[in-house]
């Protein structure tokens, strides 16, 4: 199967998950404004201790916006699925699986990457912070190349809805809350106690958070940044296609015991 | 070309609280063109069979294969040559008709001009108009959900169409109507159906062989007038009381 096929099948999931957005679009302005508001309010957390605080905060607030978008995005490309019956439906078409979770994945980064830069240019703006100094273009590269590790690991995530529409969803919000604690969103992992740090340095949103304040608070170079990005780069391609096979061999397992079916 | 449905020794057994055993050593062959029909009550295993045909769902013995493909190993081979409509019209409910169409025809790699003719057509065949089209599923009635169904399945040119309990719930004119466009389709594609329904007259008017199963085992097959002929009855319901009746833990086959 060539990349072409795999564009144009990708289309599909694509066209579909705008069209959800756009028929919910209430949903959207909800979220939209939570998100908001959320990082509004943490950033004053740091109000009174400067400028640099409330950027650093910010990026926190940011990241995990982001890293939330993708998780949800994409398990709930299949929770969603099995809720409604389509699933069946989606998976006896003669599309391959890659083709079809890679669709849903460029969709959640796409989607991931607008509300995340909304969301930055309206604190900017609400703080009235000057951001010359950053490196933007470095910001937006390092967004979305984390995305490839997070899609990586909303891959597997999303095994747990294939299997158990209600259970799945408990198990991704666990997972998800994890990340939160060990990769330093809202502080140094430094602070965390000895035994946790191991689990930081594993989370590729820990290398994700610091080359991302490094841009915008200092302004760093895509030079000084280039390891960090080779890093994230080089964990999204393997846990990507790890995700993958983890995902079929979920599938295979499901259509085993008859999982697919949403009744019964 | 190979039988487009060939099944030997299927077994599926689910294990929930208790195990059910939904297919119990099913073997039949189909023919091309023809339209065959399984009737049989609640629970007996139709829709575990159109499943496991479908590639949704892996057999625990035996084997199944579409054109010559088996439905395990070379899926991917069975799935551009069939589609399948369920009981339960499976949509996005809060898009459009031609949203979760237009969505369906990618899938099957169908550009959109082409399949928005192709729905447009089969709908305005079954008695779905088209202002309806553009509006949300849900505010569909479940007569007009299914038939959008029926386009789904239809509109990407399946050699083996899988009719799972198409007309169940359907009021008499939509369900004519649906019959109506299978009986067409049958004569003019050359097409070949596997049915199942409730409706022993829809079994009789419409398929070339039925098969009554029951406990997930085939218990009888044949051409509708030998089925009435085997039984000494008048129609295909009396033949499926007669048969159902029966306590088939007692009873072996009947060939
Ligand atoms: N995915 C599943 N998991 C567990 N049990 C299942 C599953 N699918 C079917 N069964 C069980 O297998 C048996 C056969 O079910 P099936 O749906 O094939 O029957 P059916 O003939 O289609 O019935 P109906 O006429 O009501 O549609 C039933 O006892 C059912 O509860
Ligand atoms: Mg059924």
């Amino acid at each position: 199967m060539n990349l072409k096929a795999h564009a144009y099948g990708s289309i599909a999931f694509i066209e579909r998950n705008f069209a959800l957005i756009k028929r919910y679009l209430g949903w959207e302005l909800v979220f939209l404004t939570y998100n908001v508001v959320n990082a509004l309010a943490i950033g004053l957390i740091g109000a009174r201790m400067g400028k640099e605080m409330v950027l650093y905060l910010i990026v926190g607030a940011m990241v995990w916006g982001f890293l939330s978008i993708l998780f949800h995005e994409i398990s709930e490309s299949i929770a969603w699925e099995r809720w409604e019956g389509t699933i069946e439906y989606t998976f006896m078409a003669p599309i391959n699986r890659v083709t079809h979770l890679l669709g849903n994945c460029l969709h959640a980064v796409t989607y991931g990457v607008i509300r995340s830069s909304l969301i930055l240019i309206i604190v900017v703006f609400f703080f009235g912070i000057s951001i010359k100094g950053a490196n933007l273009t470095a910001l937006f590269i390092i967004l979305v190349v984390s995305g490839l590790s997070f899609v990586g690991l909303g891959l597997m995530a999303a095994v747990l809805p294939l299997l158990s529409t209600e259970k799945g969803a408990y198990a991704t919000h666990i997972f998800e809350a994890v990340l939160l604690l060990i990769s330093g969103v809202y502080y140094e992992i430094e602070v965390l106690p000895i035994w946790i740090r191991p689990l930081s340095y594993i989370s590729p949103a820990t290398y994700t958070l610091r080359a991302m304040r490094a841009a915008l608070l200092d302004g760093a170079g895509l030079g000084e940044l280039l390891p960090t990005i080779l890093l994230l780069l080089g964990v999204g391609m393997v846990l990507i296609p790890l995700g993958m096979i983890v995902f079929g061999k979920a599938e295979f397992y499901a259509k085993k015991k008859g999982k697919l079916k949403r009744s019964g | 070309m190979k039988e487009p449905i060939k099944c030997v020794g299927l077994k599926k057994t689910f294990v929930k609280k208790d195990k059910v055993v939904a297919l119990n050593n099913v073997s039949f062959t189909i023919e091309k063109n023809e339209v065959f029909g399984i009737v049989g009550p609640n629970g007996s295993g139709k829709s575990t069979l159109i499943r496991i045909l479908s590639t949704l769902l892996i057999p625990d013995e035996g084997s199944a294969s579409v054109f010559g493909h088996d439905v395990v190993r070379e899926y991917s081979k069975v799935r551009p040559l069939i589609n399948r409509v369920s009981v339960d019209a499976a949509f996005f409910k809060g898009i459009s008709a031609w949203e979760n169409l237009r969505y369906a025809a990618r899938l099957y790699g169908l550009g959109g001009k082409e399949a928005k003719q192709r729905t447009l057509d089969i709908l305005s065949q079954l008695g779905f108009s088209e202002k309806r089209f553009y509006e949300p599923l849900e505010d569909l009635s479940r007569g007009m959900q299914q038939k959008v169904a029926i386009a789904r399945a239809f509109f990407t040119s399946p050699m083996l169409l899988l009719l799972d309990e198409p007309t169940t719930g359907l009021d008499p004119r939509s369900k004519m109507e649906v019959q109506n466009f299978i009986r067409k389709s049958m004569s003019s594609n050359g097409l070949t159906i596997l049915l199942t329904t409730h409706d022993m007259n829809e079994a009789e008017v419409l398929c070339h062989r039925v098969a009554i199963i029951i406990k997930g085992r085939f218990v009888t097959v044949g051409k509708p007038n030998e089925l009435l002929e085997k039984y000494k009855k008048p129609n295909l319901e009396q033949v499926f009381l007669e048969v159902t009746g029966k306590d088939w833990k007692e009873i072996e086959y009947e060939s």
